[in-house]
């Protein structure tokens, strides 16, 4: 179902069950955001938060809004957004729902540069999240051309991404092997994705990603759904074919990359967002923009279940999602094996 | 019953076959020859530099000089345990491919290492158990576990594609890895010593640890061998091989057992080590064919062979440090899954 809008000389087409779906679902978010600010170790009530929110508090609840609570709740929404884009992104060009960046691996290849400014080094911070970045590029780069052999086989993508995932894992854990035992823990935190204690630093990291690249995603998202047609009927239809998978791409791996670089390789959230889009939109392939919203809230949940499930443990947030998500996976592959009987 | 079963398992004698054979024996005359060397380098080899004629003479002759402590204390045990671990961990690769006939199946990427190490690591941090010996029996109920959950997602289906195997076990590491991190991070002294077994390496296990793991070993490794034509009769498909005479349930039950015996043991003993169990029997495939009974043969010399090999590079690439076996295996053989999955069709066994 679809409603086409057009104006002076442009026109343009609206799903409105899509469009509901991903307005609720940036609600959910914004709302768990909302009780994220609330709960900790010191709890502030809805409307203290909201006063202060508007700039209208007292000095106390302003510290622990701004410098505590909403750094680390606006990474949460962010890094859960592009990671959901991404996510879609990827799991449309390949075809094929495993298709994601934990299964390219691309998040190894971030945690790998990441792990190399900051054992050998001696870097942080920014320095991470750029080593982050390089190596996401650098693993998305080779992968692909492992991958290419008359051209890009979807699974065998992701089993190149697997057996490259398997190689930096062995340099991980060499590199958190050799490191004094204080920096090996802090790197292992790290490894697992969490966006405990991350400041404004990390925010404009995430924020920058998003507002730079989501838009060029969405723009030329359009053309995803001719894409996954085939390459001929895209041509045909008059889609630049190459040059639109080859932005499409780097932007994904842009997305994926500045995630990883403001909140460490967060496991599942970009295989598990864009199919859960897709089922509550009820179309058979998620929207980019419902995805992202979906990213955020299921990150936002999973940061919330993070800070309550144990009391006094603060767990990293990528604990919960690689549970859910491994969960998921399971169950996917389960449901596959029964489809094909 | 048992007739027609040799009959059409073993082929009747002729000139290629002949020519196969006696390829087959030179192979594996050659490949003990450099099972041989490979171990005579593990004992000469080391961060200490010690004439080979001294290794020599105190290796027969304990004294008690410096030079026999560190190769009777360290470097013995230590190449010993690379046998095992090795023997154990082709031989397990051999089995898993023959039962999932599929040629990327192995321990590592199948997740039956992995979830040796969470039931490993839930011993150290929640009850309490230190000593090796302990380890052992919740390494075979994690690889017994995560190999039947590993079986029945991506192996049982009617048409199971070897890839999807791959991501049954590739989802359950994943799972398993969240386990071990929330165990990690309730008990920050677990990590430690979990760190150094992670990596999968043999430089701090200490005499005792070849010999707890020995009786599992042995076990596994004869019932491994004992299964040879069985798993041939397998390979033709469960129908064929009903029809010669094997029964594939009791085939993938023991097989299981053996699988999860040597995995158990080689994971407790040496840590989460990958590849080997991959590129094991595609060595030994290359050389005898599409026989299991020597291929299994040939995984026991060849799989310590490698793994003695690596752990040798590992001594020597960065000296002084030394690179863990793990390490130098994942880089070893990560290449060799790549160039398998880069074939055009991955030939189903």
């Amino acid at each position: 179902m679809r409603t086409v809008i057009r104006g002076a000389g442009l026109s343009v087409r609206v799903y409105p069950r899509a469009l509901i779906v991903g307005v609720l679902l940036l609600l959910a978010a914004l709302a768990v955001a909302l009780v994220n600010l609330t709960t900790g170790d010191f709890p502030v009530p809805v409307a203290d938060v909201l006063r202060s929110l508007a700039g209208k508090g007292d000095a106390g609840t302003d510290f622990i809004v701004y410098e505590l609570r909403l750094p680390r709740v606006l990474v949460t929404l962010l890094v859960g957004a592009a990671l959901g884009a991404s996510g879609a992104v990827f799991q449309s060009l390949t075809r094929n729902p495993l298709g994601s960046p934990d299964f390219i691996g691309l998040t190894t290849g971030a945690a790998s540069g990441a792990l190399i400014v900051m054992l050998i080094a001696g870097g942080g911070g920014a320095q991470v999240g750029a080593g982050a970045i390089v190596g996401c590029v650098i693993t998305a780069v080779v992968v692909y051309l492992l991958a290419f052999r008359r051209g890009v086989q979807p699974f065998r993508l992701v089993l190149m991404g697997i057996g490259v995932s398997a190689l930096l894992e062995a340099l991980n854990s060499y590199l958190i092997y050799r490191a004094r035992l204080n920096e090996a823990i802090a790197a292992q935190v790290w490894l697992i994705g969490s966006v405990n204690g991350r400041g404004w630093t990390e925010v404009v990291i995430a924020a920058v990603t998003v507002v730079l690249l989501l838009p060029t995603v969405v723009y030329f998202g359009r053309h995803l759904k001719l894409l996954a047609l085939g390459d001929e009927m895209a041509v045909l239809h008059g889609v630049p074919v190459e040059r639109s998978r080859a932005i499409l791409a780097l932007a994904a791996v842009g997305l994926s990359a500045g995630a990883t670089a403001a909140a460490g390789p967060i496991a599942f959230v970009a295989l598990a967002a864009p199919p859960l889009a897709a089922r509550l939109s009820r179309s058979p392939s998620a929207g980019i923009l419902p995805a992202a919203m979906m990213g955020a809230a299921l990150l936002s949940a999973g940061d919330w279940a993070a800070q309550n499930t144990l009391p006094d443990v603060d767990m990293p947030v990528g604990i919960i999602t690689a549970a859910l998500g491994g969960v998921y996976l399971t169950w996917l592959l389960f449901r596959e094996r029964g489809a094909r009987r | 019953m048992e007739r027609t079963l040799t009959a059409v398992i073993a082929a009747p004698p002729s000139s290629p076959h002949q020519k196969r054979a006696q390829r087959r024996w030179i192979g594996f005359v050659a490949a003990v020859a450099v099972l041989f060397v490979v171990i005579a380098l593990s004992i000469a080899i080391g961060s200490r530099t010690i004439a080979f004629s001294t290794v020599w003479q105190v290796l027969w002759h304990s004294d008690n000089s410096a030079e026999s402590a560190i190769v009777h204390d360290l470097r013995l045990p230590r190449t010993l345990l690379g046998i095992g671990v090795g023997a154990a961990l082709g031989l397990a690769g051999t089995v898993m491919q023959a039962l999932t006939r599929n040629p990327l199946a192995e321990p590592g990427l199948l997740g039956v290492n992995m979830g040796a190490s969470t039931a490993v690591v839930t011993a150290i941090a929640f009850l309490g158990v230190t000593t090796a010996s302990g380890y052992v029996w919740f390494a075979f109920v994690g690889a017994a576990l995560t190999s039947a959950a590993v079986f029945a997602l991506g192996g049982a289906g009617r048409h199971p594609t070897p890839e999807r195997q791959i991501l049954a076990g590739v989802s359950i590491t994943a799972v398993l890895g969240a386990v071990v991190w929330v165990v990690l991070v309730l008990r920050r002294e677990a990590f430690d010593r979990y760190r150094h077994w992670d990596v999968g390496s043999f430089s701090d296990r200490d005499a005792g640890t070849v010999l707890r793991i020995l009786p599992f070993l042995v076990v596994g490794i004869v019932l491994a061998l004992v299964l040879g034509r069985q798993l041939n009769a397998l390979s033709l498909g469960d129908d064929s091989a009903k029809s010669v005479g094997a029964h594939p349930v009791r085939i993938r039950a023991l097989g299981l057992l053996s699988v999860t015996l040597l995995c158990g043991a080689a994971t407790a003993a040496a840590g989460p080590i990958w590849f080997l169990g991959l590129a094991v029997p595609y060595a030994a495939r290359m050389i005898v064919g599409s026989d299991y009974r020597w291929i299994l043969a040939y995984a026991v010399i060849l799989g310590p062979a490698l793994l003695l090999g690596a752990d040798v590079l590992g001594r020597v690439l960065v000296i002084p440090a030394e690179l863990p076996v793990g390490v130098v295996t994942a880089f070893l053989g990560a290449p060799l899954f790549i160039a398998l999955c880069r074939r055009r069709r991955l030939s189903s066994l």
